[in-house]
């Protein structure tokens, strides 16, 4: 504690503790305030109240000393504020710091404004071990001034004239080493199987083995013949993520040129300004945006530092995207089931309730900012499909890679099994049937009619993905 | 199953052959028995959706707006009145496909939307 008098108006030079000015626990956050939960786990003999308040203080207006030029403005109104610690269950060495920030601390329309402050400086702080920012609660004034998903969940639907069921999608493979040519085979085997859409590997951009030019050209005139063919509307994903925001633009106006419905976008490795402003490009040229989300996994994954990915889930709600992949809960990647159910509920819904069973800290609104479609994909096949339908409901998007191409006749087959199925299911769903539980009587009974379903059956029987989820929510032991 | 069902085949699929067309949810499944048909319409009463007729030739599938089979049956919840939609529908345009929509007017869109009938082509 300084020596100094700390006479109310008077400038007192030194260092006060953070806990005198921004630990406030009698206060009320407002309707318009930016709220978030951190879980921290502070260094040994610091007190709880002192760590949280030097959260909040760091991520908002304060530095480790006094300046005089606090005293020429409002402290008051632009501080943030620690106002609540609580226990995190079964973890007694971390615990949860609840900040609230005024909305006027943010530029409007600008998540990276706000990630800026809230995920700034303050994770390399040296009073805190870790630092995980668990939620964050974003106020329908601030949501309001982000531009959103650019067409979004019903617009989709309606620009592809598909209803009532998930959609169903394969990312093509390799992923890297095609020549374009034989790349648009796969996508054109796949889509005149009965998928709705083709996708590029994150990782395609544009390769001297393939370039994007190219690669673009095959991969349309597969999506423009297998439309023919089939008289469904389809889509492949366009990766038009590049080095610069330039090459990307560019990119975009070539798919646009050449027809296509949907593009595609790595919004974290790419960033969160190129991101928006594709996503307003897609909103003045009425092209659906496909979300990867690679480099995710690095922050979001350990469970005491980094950001919930439900967290990277709203901030890119506000940023836009049409779709967003979300984990599939029962293939290869993580994803525990009930933290899933909690950030699809983010991407989809208007208004999200407080459920700590689901990892959801806050109620969190959206008003009419239109929703994203969730995407599940990596490691599954027909046999997870009961399991994807449940989980997952109608709106959303399921990807089999591998369970499509991997097919013992071929794409074309390997995406007829896996539309067989997921119509199956919800024809089954729609009776009243309990999927989920009755999966292998409905996939079985469905494969008599269908030998590609049998021999995706037959193929992929023995494949489980049961490894325990690193990040679980936070429970009672 | 047996192994045999792994031995590669040919998937059959022709631009030229008009019973290659699909025309979305249930298109590749078999035609819906009476019985069946019931059951979804069930689900779409249930939801509090509003059924609707809709019907088109088979070469026109893919488009967006098919014949709309008089008006939407706002508020209907009797399934035999709405199979007795679906037959009339049917016997007036029997070389056509007859899709059964639920109106979510909720979401402003379709909830569903399912061919019932199926020309044969």
């Amino acid at each position: 504690m300084n020596a100094k008098s700390n006479q109310p108006g008077k400038f007192s030079a030194g260092v006060k503790e953070y806990r005198e000015t921004y630990w406030e626990p009698h206060y009320a956050p407002k309707d318009s305030d930016i709220l978030a939960c951190f879980k921290v786990v502070p260094q040994p003999g610091v007190p709880k109240e002192e760590v949280a308040a030097a959260v909040a203080a760091e991520s908002s207006t304060g530095t480790w000393t006094t300046v005089w030029t606090d005293l020429l403005t409002n402290m008051d109104y632009y501080k943030g504020r620690a106002y609540k610690i609580e226990d995190v269950p079964g973890d007694p060495e971390s615990f949860y710091a609840f900040v609230a920030y005024p909305i006027d601390l943010f530029e409007e329309g600008s998540v990276v404004n706000v990630l800026t402050s809230l995920v700034g400086n303050v994770f390399g702080f040296k009073a805190l071990r870790t630092l995980r920012l668990e939620d964050v609660r974003f106020p329908l004034h601030y949501v309001l001034t982000c531009g959103g998903p650019p067409n979004g969940i019903q617009v989709e639907r309606d620009k592809l004239n598909k209803y009532g069921r998930p959609l169903l999608g394969c990312t093509i493979k390799p992923k890297l080493g095609l020549s374009a040519k034989n790349y648009g085979r796969a996508v054109y085997e796949c889509l005149r199987g009965g998928l709705d859409f083709t996708k590029d590997d994150e990782n395609i951009n544009s390769q001297p083995f393939m370039r994007w030019r190219n690669r673009f050209e095959s991969v349309m005139e597969a999506v423009n013949q297998a439309e023919t063919e089939t008289g469904e509307r389809k889509g492949h994903y366009l990766n038009v993520t590049a080095g610069t925001v330039e090459e990307m633009f560019k990119r975009a106006e070539f798919a646009k040129e050449l027809g296509s419905r949907i593009i595609m976008h790595d919004f974290f490795t790419a960033g969160f300004t190129a991101n928006t402003s594709l996503a307003n490009w897609c909103r003045d040229n009425g092209m659906l945006l496909h979300i990867h989300r690679a480099m995710h996994a690095v922050v979001d994954r350990h469970p005491n530092h980094g950001i919930h990915f439900r967290v990277l889930a709203k901030c890119l709600r506000l940023s836009g995207g049409d779709h967003m992949h979300s984990g599939t809960v029962v293939g290869k990647l993580e994803g525990d089931r009930d933290a899933t159910l909690g950030w699809i509920d983010c991407m989809r819904d208007s208004f999200i309730k407080e459920d700590r069973s689901r990892g959801i800290f806050f109620d969190q609104q959206f008003g009419t900012m239109p929703g994203m479609i969730p995407v599940a994909s990596g490691g599954i096949h027909v046999w997870h499909m009961p399991a994807l339908v449940n989980i997952f409901g109608d709106d959303s998007c399921l990807q089999f890679g591998g369970g499509t191409l991997g097919h013992p006749w071929g794409n074309a087959a390997g995406a007829c099994a896996n539309r067989v199925a997921v119509e199956a299911c919800v024809q089954a769903r729609n009776e009243g049937d309990e999927i989920e539980k009755n999966g292998r009587e409905i996939l079985t009974k469905a494969a008599k009619y269908s030998p590609e379903l049998a021999a995706a059956m037959e193929t992929w029987k023995e494949i489980k993905f049961e490894f325990d989820t690193v990040d679980k929510l936070d429970v009672q032991n | 199953m047996s192994e045999d069902v792994l031995t590669v085949q040919n998937y059959h699929s022709l631009i030229g052959d008009i019973a290659s067309r699909k025309y979305e949810t249930f298109s590749y499944l078999p035609e819906m028995t009476a019985e069946e048909m019931k059951a979804q319409i069930q689900y779409i009463i249930d939801k509090e959706w509003d059924v609707a007729i809709e019907h088109v030739e088979p070469t026109r599938t893919k488009n967006t707006y098919w014949y709309m089979w008089k008006l939407p049956m706002f508020g209907e919840w009797n399934i035999d009145t709405v199979m007795e939609e679906i037959e009339a529908c049917s016997k007036a345009y029997p070389n056509h496909h007859v899709k059964v929509i639920g109106y979510n007017k909720l979401k402003q869109s379709q909830g569903t939307a399912m061919v019932v009938r199926r020309a044969s082509v």
